[in-house]
């Protein structure tokens, strides 16, 4: 009753200037206005290539990281645990963290940059790299749940595959590609769907970061709802989430379908 | 050859992820026990005096003592939801995996959109404006439970899939009434999933940020994430304040993952595998 009537009401009320109290029929007014804010639309654009880097960074990274921790290696739970642990801190607290530590000239990893020679740039200051950096900690936070997955999905391949290829001549990297890769594949639909729907909705650690500056430069959609809530744009802030619903529901659904036949198929 | 490349791989993944992964938990912890000017400069040199207890009693007196009441709060909240989404969603396993009907479909279809769908916020507020829950404990328990209960039920749905039809019929053979099956023969044995449910939903819900963000305004509700949030403001130029908070929000999950570890690994992948 809390989800689905005000979701239902949502798409009323994306087409009314609101203000809680009354609703005055504006048409698609609130629409056309988003998509005619260019920082509206750019919000948008950050919230795919947000999606898209943070959900392929976590598969690879997961994978790798997962391969790593099941093979035979000194201190295997303990990296287990380190890995994963991130996965339960607060949000806001690792976001605070992190502006601190990639702080442009006091921050730790630009002072470790410079011991070295590097000039570090300004992480979070830098309109083009703000997006990407906030991207990056959310890798570090969320790899763990992704490692954790593919842990459990590479426990389930039987070690007979690999005793019979090994007899049979082959090399590690083949064993990778021709047996882990496609046999590792429900993890990995599940990696993907998971990190993509948060990666699309994802809030607070850009919020607690840059708040979507500099400028408009790391705003996503969500956090532009929130902005236009704050603003008492209800209307507009309303018509920001119906399109972020349909925003996911065109990217899962024809990827669930798509997933769902592959798994038949094999 | 073969003997030593364990450790050697092993050696340089440990030195790798401590880097990667420890040293921001120990930036935290360092900057913490700093007084305030040597903070400041944000490095990793040790403190020249370790002021834990007098950065913890500043903190926890800043604001005349918001940080107790956000504990306190998010207790609450968190111990609250957590109980009613135990026993509503174990039903709703439960009926969605024994009992088939045309529901069904319907039911899966709502529970799927709950797991992907982004809450609609304004109308929701709406809602509770008109019902009067808005800015109260209550209101965000619910809240908290709707949005939270899609996993929780495919959580159980999942395990009771496990646990053997033949029980039941063994039960209703001995002429138990449906909910004399439901507790005294399935409830039992979903034990160990309701362990995992309990620690999962809990860590979820203690840290939730957007939520109480948008349901729950006002002083005299604040949450333990929205503290730290309101502090991050305020202490621009106290950065031993603000780690001080930052490793007293750390550390329940961490003492709840010690305990729990086993299970927070099998919720989240089965979790993961089954949605």
């Amino acid at each position: 009753m809390f989800f689905l009537l005000p979701t239902a009401t949502s798409f009323w009320y994306s087409l009314t200037r609101w203000d809680l109290m009354t609703a005055e029929f504006i048409g698609l007014e609130n629409f056309h206005q988003f998509f005619s804010e260019p920082f509206l639309v750019q919000g948008l654009i950050n919230t795919l290539i947000y999606a898209a880097m943070t959900s392929g960074l976590k598969t690879i990274f997961g994978l790798l990281l997962a391969v790593l921790l099941t093979s035979n290696l000194i201190a295997r739970g303990f990296l287990r645990t380190v890995v994963f642990f991130p996965v339960l801190v607060s949000t806001i607290g690792i976001g605070i963290t992190f502006t601190v530590m990639m702080h442009p000239t006091r921050g730790i990893i630009n002072v470790a940059l410079e011991a070295i020679g590097i000039d570090g740039p300004g992480w979070l200051t830098d309109p083009a790299l703000a997006l990407f950096s906030v991207a990056l900690v959310d890798l570090w936070k969320g790899v763990g749940l992704a490692t954790l997955i593919f842990i459990a999905g590479l426990a389930a391949i039987s070690p007979d595959y690999y005793e019979a290829s090994r007899i049979d001549g082959a090399t590690r990297m083949q064993q990778f590609r021709r047996i882990t890769l496609p046999l590792v594949q429900p993890a990995t639909i599940t990696v993907i769907t998971l990190s993509l729907i948060g990666g699309l909705r994802s809030f607070d650690l850009i919020w607690a970061m840059t708040r979507g500056g500099p400028g408009f430069s790391s705003d996503v959609v969500a956090s532009v709802i929130y902005k236009q809530y704050q603003a008492g744009f209800y209307g507009l802030s309303t018509a920001g989430n119906v399109i972020l619903f349909g925003l996911i529901a065109v990217i899962m659904v024809p990827l669930t379908f798509m997933f769902n036949r592959r798994e038949i198929e094999q | 050859m073969r003997r030593t490349r364990p450790i050697v791989v092993g050696g340089i993944s440990l030195a790798v992820s401590a880097v990667v992964f420890i040293l921001p938990f120990l930036f935290i912890a360092l900057q913490a026990v700093k007084s305030r000017s040597e903070a400041s400069r944000l490095n990793f040199l040790l403190p020249k005096e370790w002021l834990l207890w007098d950065n913890l009693v500043a903190v926890v007196e800043a604001r005349n003592y918001q940080l107790l009441l956000a504990y306190f709060n998010s207790t609450v909240i968190t111990v609250f939801s957590v109980t009613i989404l135990v026993v509503f969603s174990a039903m709703v396993g439960y009926v969605m995996q024994r009992r088939k009907s045309r529901w069904n479909s319907v039911v899966q279809g709502a529970v799927l959109i709950g797991l992907m769908m982004p809450p609609a916020v304004v109308p929701t507020i709406g809602l509770l404006q008109s019902i009067g829950l808005f800015k109260t404990m209550t209101g965000m328990v619910l809240i908290q439970v709707a949005y939270n209960l899609s996993f929780s039920t495919l959580l159980y749905r999942s395990f009771i899939g496990t646990i053997p039809r033949d029980l039941d019929e063994a039960a209703m053979i001995d002429g138990a009434k449906p909910w004399q099956i439901f507790v005294r023969v399935v409830m039992p044995l979903l034990k160990p999933v309701t362990v995992t449910n309990i620690v999962v939903q809990s860590i979820a819900i203690f840290n939730d940020f957007t939520n109480p963000l948008y349901y729950l305004p006002g002083k005299e509700n604040v949450t333990v994430q929205l503290t730290l949030y309101n502090f991050q403001s305020m202490y621009t130029s106290q950065y031993n304040l603000l780690f001080m908070n930052i490793l007293l929000v750390t550390i329940p999950p961490l003492i709840v993952f010690i305990f729990f570890n086993r299970q927070i690994v099998a919720g989240m992948t089965a979790g993961g595998v089954k949605g």
